[in-house]
């Protein structure tokens, strides 16, 4: 019961920052470039959460922000996930020898630091949105497959992958009846976790000036911008705090759910 | 021609070390034969083996004979036209042996469909009744195998096993895992069924009442080697050498304090 409120709280907390993502598509309450308000305005009737140094509608700011929260948060957990999965899968089913190379590798890989490896493809690639996703996209999927591996091959060593192939049945369809089956859960709820680590990092690539270059507004550049009049408008940099921990902690809350849902086991047990 | 013929099995780590040193056996059609030891003697090694099914780090030598086919080394091509249809296998852990995430009656299913052909309502009736052979409730198809008892898995692995007619039946431990009761019928079980089909059983244990209820030849395992072949009776009359001798002393042990008699 204690885990259904969770995964509820968790949709409902996801849910609002990518129904704002989405109407911010269509509608935001000024227009991005609008320099019209005064400078460093608190909130009021007119712009409902104040304006930045250069007079721009804080909110307006804000929604555009989740936008490319959502945008990298999804792009790099399909690339992490999509890489990340396949050679995972590769490692797990491939002889010693190139399983070991691929786990020293993956090692290597994951050792290096996140920041470290997206300043790298930002240097080799100019600050960009596309950049922030390949960065980030990249790092994880050394955490993904290195995840799949060991659970391919706990799958593997199961006597029901034994019993199968005692029956005949080939490998294709051991992979997709019995491995991916098994493998997927652990695997959903990681990749949750890592789309609110995507997040988190995206908003960190901003806040040091890699990320999207501006005028995109990302939390991280908006947490940025308002460190240095934080004392006289609190709200700038209160206002992408909030909403990172709401997405981040949303995705967690979702994610532990989401064990739950996925395994039969879990389910519909008091 | 026997149904199964291993002469001088020999199965070694990639350290060198011998597991299975020089084992010979054979069985015959509709014959039972049961492998004894303790752990580390061997016995699940050997049946992994004759199944084709060892691990990729050990290296195996001498020949195992699946009807005329032979299994050391065969490409895994030829070994999937022996599986299922000359040799099944029935596992020690029946929780491990049933994926946790598929219905029970969809596991039941997957060989049915692939070695019958079957489909539709034709398979849907086929699982019914391959639930039925083992004394399990239809109910059970749909369950997952944690909603179900510890026999009550092991029964669907036997129906999974038993699905595409296998000549020859491996039991490795089978009945290990069981409380003592519910071991009493997952062997009535293996017995009727093999009898009702004809079917050839290589039954392993490391316990000699149990082999006693459903073998009548067994092959006394040590430390790879095999110290002790022959039919039962004789093995119990005459053990022979120091290992088959505690190993008979033991079981009887046990059975007096059952008050049974051996």
């Amino acid at each position: 019961m204690r885990r259904r409120v969770f995964l509820v709280t968790g949709i409902v907390l996801v849910a609002l920052v990518l129904a704002v993502a989405l109407v911010s598509l269509f509608w935001t309450p000024f227009p991005a470039a609008d320099t019209t308000g005064g400078r460093l305005e608190g909130p009021g009737a007119h712009h409902l959460l104040g304006t930045d140094k250069l007079g721009r509608d804080l909110l307006t700011r804000l929604m555009i922000g989740a936008r490319i929260a959502v945008a990298v948060g999804l792009g790099a957990v399909a690339l992490g996930a999509v890489l990340g999965g396949l050679a995972g899968l590769l490692a797990g089913f491939a002889n010693r020898w190139l399983d070991d190379t691929l786990a020293a590798l993956l090692d290597i890989l994951i050792a290096f630091p996140t920041l470290l490896l997206a300043m790298l493809v930002v240097a080799a690639r100019g600050a960009s949105l596309a950049s922030a996703i390949v960065a980030i996209g990249l790092a994880m999927s050394a955490i993904v497959a290195r995840l799949t591996r060991v659970l391919v091959k706990r799958v593997l060593a199961m006597d029901y992958v034994t019993a199968a192939r005692t029956s005949g049945v080939s490998w294709p369809r051991i992979v997709t009846a019995h491995v991916l089956p098994n493998i997927w859960p652990t695997l959903a709820v990681n990749l949750a976790l890592q789309f609110g680590l995507a997040v988190l990092a995206e908003a960190s690539l901003s806040y040091l000036g890699l990320g999207p270059p501006p005028p995109n507004a990302s939390w991280g550049r908006l947490l940025q911008e308002a460190q240095s009049t934080v004392l006289t408008a609190p709200t700038g940099a209160i206002a992408p705090g909030v909403l990172l921990v709401v997405l981040v902690v949303g995705v967690n809350l979702l994610a532990d759910g989401l064990r739950d849902v996925a395994d039969p086991t879990r389910r519909g047990h008091r | 021609m026997s149904l199964l013929t291993v002469s001088d099995l020999t199965v070694s780590s990639a350290d060198g070390r011998t597991l299975v040193d020089g084992l010979s056996f054979s069985v015959g059609r509709g014959h039972r034969l049961g492998l004894i030891g303790e752990s580390g003697s061997g016995k699940s090694l050997t049946t992994l083996a004759v199944a084709g099914l060892l691990p990729p780090g050990l290296r195996a030598s001498g020949t195992v004979l699946l009807d005329g086919t032979s299994v050391l080394g065969a490409p895994e091509r030829s070994l999937n036209r022996l599986r299922g249809r000359v040799a099944a296998v029935v596992f020690q852990e029946p929780s491990t042996a049933l994926d946790p995430l598929m219905r029970l009656g969809h596991q039941v299913a997957e060989p049915l469909r692939r070695h019958q052909g079957l489909r539709g309502a034709a398979l849907k009736a086929a699982v019914l009744a391959s639930l039925e052979e083992v004394a399990l409730p239809a109910r059970v198809a749909r369950a997952y195998p944690h909603e179900v008892s510890g026999g009550q898995r092991q029964r669907a692995a036997i129906a999974m096993a038993l699905a595409c007619r296998p000549a020859l039946l491996i039991a490795d431990e089978p009945t290990t895992a069981l409380d003592v009761t519910v071991q009493a019928e997952v062997l009535a079980l293996l017995d009727r069924l093999a009898t009702a089909h004809e079917m050839a059983l290589l039954f392993v244990s490391h316990d000699l009442a149990v082999v006693g209820k459903v073998t009548d030849e067994v092959v006394v395992l040590s430390a790879g080697r095999a110290v002790r072949t022959g039919p039962l009776r004789s093995v119990l009359a005459d053990p022979g050498d120091a290992y088959t001798a505690a190993l008979v002393a033991s079981a009887r042990r046990l059975d007096e304090a059952l008050g049974g008699a051996l």
